[in-house]
């Protein structure tokens, strides 16, 4: 772009900032370290505002905006984190742990997991809504890799990464509400997939345990979502 | 090309064959007649009429309102009106050409189903054959494209649509001039015109009975939106579950493009425009705009945050009109009369007339159309000529999954976009229930849910598991399984998947829930703590284990 | 949207694939035929296999999984190889207001199959609608295509049980 991008200034909980017109709100707020609760954001892929948890409020308007696809406005006064916001975004978590089989002690996540991670730096002590129970396979057929939908949010991450980054569009969902599903290729197991490079890379955006090396059960493996940031700078993209 | 004075002559010569003295009976061959096999009826009528020697022309028009009479016969001159037709009836039919007609067949345009109505949308709906293309200009088809085309220029299109007050009849009644001014002013040399004819509503069909009875009033409005927001291109998505008003749209689109009403030059000048018709495939949530935009893309039908709006960046990211059948069909009239003809009608914020479907427990089922501002209560008792023998009214629900239930207190409500919504319900599309007193309130709650939620597109969370949860707690008080604690999770929940849905269908899903908490409380309660359904629909599975 | 260069083959001798091309071929093979075409794969071979959906995603240039995706979130779309027969119960408002759960209950016990299935001798597929659009004749059931107003169980079970007679 040969034309200066236009320069916006904002508040954001009280303190004054300043962003590029084409930036987010969560953008600016992170670069000034505010931070806001996200799930189906992450750095290098496309956002689709699917898991609410970054609402925020904007003055002036009862409507909460989702800070990863609202571009910054002039003048806008941003509260992040009200005390109906925190109730939001904790129903927005149970809502999750509630909707399939989550159980943290026997996940392979445990200790790594972003979900685990909200649900303690957004209080949730307990889950108020009865647990749903939904019976769900286990695709253990690829030769490194495990799929288990127990543990699957639907943040989509993994649809996202194959198909923007890796370019092989081995994911998507199938179905749709509470059936949807991810798949690969025709719902078949994974390990017959003949457009999956076995690359990895969903495995690395999975938050959860959903996605899972084999080889890292029982060693509470973190996974390395950066990569995404690292190979967009390389190939010369966007940030 | 067709010029005005050919137009002049199509209509002088359909109306000259009108003249000629001989009569006509039309037979209603919409969806709802046709269920009824009037297309067998229509054969005999013609038969009979043949091999008897009556010289009268016997024609298929669009439907005529009052469904629940069906098959309906109408007979012109005379304006005669025959309901529940078989083809044995076709002597007695072909009888009152010459004599009164017999007294079981009393006139039905003479009372208040017909009487109370106004039409403006509708006003060739059962008048005209929909599959010939001449008897919708003989009635004055297309000249409004004409006017707007020679006499106006787009601006002035958007400032008359403007100044009728006319608002989206999808349901959520944005200004449609201002909507049409939002796409006109839109960069882009390519932008898109989109008719939704998804009518997702259960109980709701004034959609199809448009298409079916009246397709080219649709086609004409679109093209005149296409001109005022320059637009080349259109598609119409329709509903897969309406077959027949696809067939007449394929067909009246056909017609249009001989008579040079689509296409290139269209009526003589300039303007390019075509309509090309994408099948939905049943998913509710594509009656959101970017939903259904992200389905005409064959992609799945999720929706999108917006912004962007449609209006700037839509189909294929390009600026994109998007106005339900209702709205579009409205265009031509206000064109060709003015937008201060239009907006003479109605209330000061909801101008002109809305259709519904009125069905459910009342009399007369059907299509009608009323000019705003009446009330309930007029549409219920008077058109809808009451409850059936017997039957005590409860509520009347509009909306459908996104409006709510009113109740008996508040049927003086006038039917406006603002007026309806402070009562706990919406406009909606125009769907209309009349609910009696069998029926259990919550149970039309959990009904309304178990739609949500197997019509949520699983994107986000709210929406998805949300209205799973919401759906869970009303069954568990419709079997008498819930506690206190239940009912306040419900309000809670309420409250954040309204707040926090990503589209309209999350949004909204929670409203039959609020509005039949707002009035019929105590029915949750008497669940919850008596165990108890007073409409006795529900079945109380647990009350032993609830009592222990 | 560029036409792909090369078109797979047709998966078999059967006309009804020229049929399903023919549709491809009218949108300019570009991907947003998509539905368009799984309309018509469904339309001639009555519901939607694996071989079909990796026919019309080669040749559309659309992923598997997406084509997959597609298929399966509108219900209008089956996977499944239908009944000889199908009976479809309205669930509209107004249909429901007035019985059709008890019409979908009896259908049930009358087929011994559940909503959306077919029964295993391959005779009738039960399916449901979320509204017809034809309330006036609430409730309403369609047999093999035929709309029937005003349904009672009685009727509906003496139809369904000369399907399963036959």
């Amino acid at each position: 772009m040969t034309q200066a991008m236009e320069v916006k200034t904002l508040r954001i909980d009280g303190v004054d900032v300043s962003a590029r017109a084409d930036q987010t709100i969560l953008e600016a707020a992170r670069e000034n370290n505010i931070a806001i609760p996200t799930l189906c954001h992450l750095d290098g892929l496309s956002d689709v505002g699917a898991c609410r948890l970054c609402l925020v409020e904007v003055a002036g308007t009862n409507r909460l905006f989702p800070s990863c696809v609202t571009r910054v406005e002039e003048g806008m006064q941003i509260t992040t984190s009200t005390d109906r916001l925190q109730k939001y975004r904790r129903m927005t978590l149970e809502l999750l742990f509630a909707e399939r089989n989550h159980v943290c002690s026997v996940c392979v996540s445990n200790g790594a997991c972003e979900l685990q991670a909200l649900g303690q730096s957004q209080g949730l002590t307990h889950i108020e809504f009865p647990y749903r129970f939904p019976q769900l396979p286990v695709d253990a057929s690829h030769e490194r890799f495990t799929l288990d939908h127990n543990r699957c949010i639907l943040c989509t991450r993994c649809v996202r990464v194959c198909g923007e980054i890796e370019g092989a569009h081995t994911w998507d969902v199938m179905g749709r509400g509470e059936k949807a599903r991810v798949i690969t290729d025709l719902d078949q197991p994974w390990g017959t997939s003949e457009s999956c490079t076995s690359c990895g890379k969903c495995v690395e955006v999975c938050p959860t345990g959903a996605l899972f090396d084999k080889s890292d059960v029982g060693t509470r493996a973190r996974k390395h979502p950066e990569f995404l940031t690292y190979l967009n700078e390389m190939r010369g993209g966007q940030s | 090309m067709i010029s005005v004075e050919e137009l002049d002559q199509i209509a002088e010569t359909v109306r000259t064959e009108r003249a000629q003295g001989r009569h006509q009976i039309n037979v209603c061959v919409a969806a709802g007649c046709l269920a009824l096999h009037s297309d067998t009826l229509k054969g005999a009528l013609a038969e009979r009429a043949q091999s008897s020697g009556i010289s009268c022309q016997v024609r298929g028009v669009g439907c005529m309102g009052l469904c629940s009479a069906g098959p309906l016969v109408s007979v012109e001159p005379g304006a005669i009106l025959f309901q529940k037709v078989k083809p044995e009836d076709a002597d007695r039919v072909l009888d009152s050409l010459k004599a009164p007609p017999a007294k079981q067949h009393t006139d039905l345009r003479q009372t208040p189903f017909f009487k109370r109505q106004f039409n403006v949308v509708l006003e060739n709906s059962g008048k005209i054959d929909p599959e010939n293309i001449d008897e919708y200009i003989a009635e004055g088809g297309y000249r409004a494209l004409f006017h707007a085309l020679i006499e106006m220029t787009p601006a002035e299109v958007v400032q008359e649509v403007a100044s009728s007050g006319l608002r989206g009849r999808g349901g959520g009644g944005y200004p449609t001039g201002l909507k049409w001014g939002t796409v006109a002013k839109a960069h882009g040399t390519i932008k898109y015109v989109i008719c939704n004819a998804d009518e997702g509503d259960p109980g709701a069909f004034m959609d199809r009975s448009v298409l079916e009875s009246d397709p080219h009033r649709v086609l004409e409005g679109m093209t005149i939106a296409a001109y005022a927001v320059g637009a080349s291109k259109g598609y119409i998505y329709v509903r897969a579950e309406y077959p027949l008003a696809v067939k007449r749209l394929e067909r009246a689109i056909r017609e249009a493009r001989r008579l040079g009403f689509l296409g290139s030059k269209i009526c003589g000048t300039t303007f390019e425009f075509d309509i090309e018709i994408r099948i939905g495939a049943g998913a509710f949530v594509c009656g959101e705009e970017t939903a259904l935009i992200a389905s005409i893309e064959g992609m799945r039908g999720t929706p999108q945050p917006r912004p962007p709006y449609p209006a700037q960046s839509g189909l294929w990211e390009k600026p994109t009109l998007i106005n339900n059948v209702e709205t579009f069909a409205n265009v031509p009239p206000i064109v060709r009369r003015s937008g201060a003809w239009y907006s003479a009608m109605g209330t000061p914020k909801s101008k002109g007339t809305k259709v519904f479907a009125l069905t459910g427990q009342v009399k007369n089922t059907g299509l009608i159309e009323v000019p705003m501002g009446v009330t309930l209560r007029e549409i219920v008792f008077d058109i809808g000529g009451g409850m059936p023998e017997g039957r005590k009214f409860k509520a009347v629900q509009t909306g459908g999954p996104s409006g709510g239930c009113i109740p008996e207190q508040c049927l003086d409500t006038r039917v406006d976009y603002e007026s309806l919504k402070e009562v706990g319900s919406i406009m909606g599309s125009g769907g209309m229930i009349v609910i009696d007193d069998t029926s259990c309130m919550v149970n039309v709650a959990r009904y309304f849910m178990e739609f949500c939620m197997s019509e949520s597109c699983g994107k986000c969370i709210p929406c998805r598991a949300g209205t799973a949860q919401m759906y869970d707690i009303l069954q568990r008080i419709t079997r008498g399984q819930a506690g206190e604690r239940d009912l306040e999770l419900l309000i809670d929940l309420c409250d954040m998947v309204s707040a926090t849905s990503l589209c309209g269908l999350g949004q909204t899903a929670p409203n039959p829930v609020i509005s039949t908490l707002r009035y019929f409380k105590q029915e949750y309660l008497e669940h919850i703590h008596a165990k108890r359904c007073v409409a006795g629909e529900c079945r109380m599975a647990a009350t032993q284990a609830a009592r222990s | 949207m560029q036409a792909p260069s090369r078109k797979p083959a047709l998966p078999s001798e059967d006309k009804r694939w020229r049929i399903v091309n023919g549709t491809m071929r009218r949108h300019g093979y570009a991907r947003d035929a998509l539905i368009e075409t799984l309309h018509t794969v469904q339309q001639s071979f009555g519901y939607l296999d694996k071989q079909s959906l990796k026919f019309v995603a080669a040749s559309l240039h659309v992923p598997l999984s997406r084509a997959y995706g597609v298929a399966t979130f509108y219900h209008f779309f089956t996977l499944k190889p239908p009944g000889k027969h199908a009976c479809l119960v309205c669930l509209g408002t107004a249909c429901y207001i007035k019985g059709a759960a008890a019409l979908v209950a009896q259908a049930e016990k009358t087929l011994g199959i559940e909503c959306g299935e077919t029964t295993p001798d391959l005779k009738a597929s039960l399916l449901t609608a979320r509204c017809l659009g034809s309330c006036s004749l609430a409730p309403l059931v369609v047999y093999d295509g035929e709309l029937i107003g005003n349904e009672d169980a009685v009727h509906l079970q003496g139809r369904l049980e000369g399907w399963m007679g036959s």
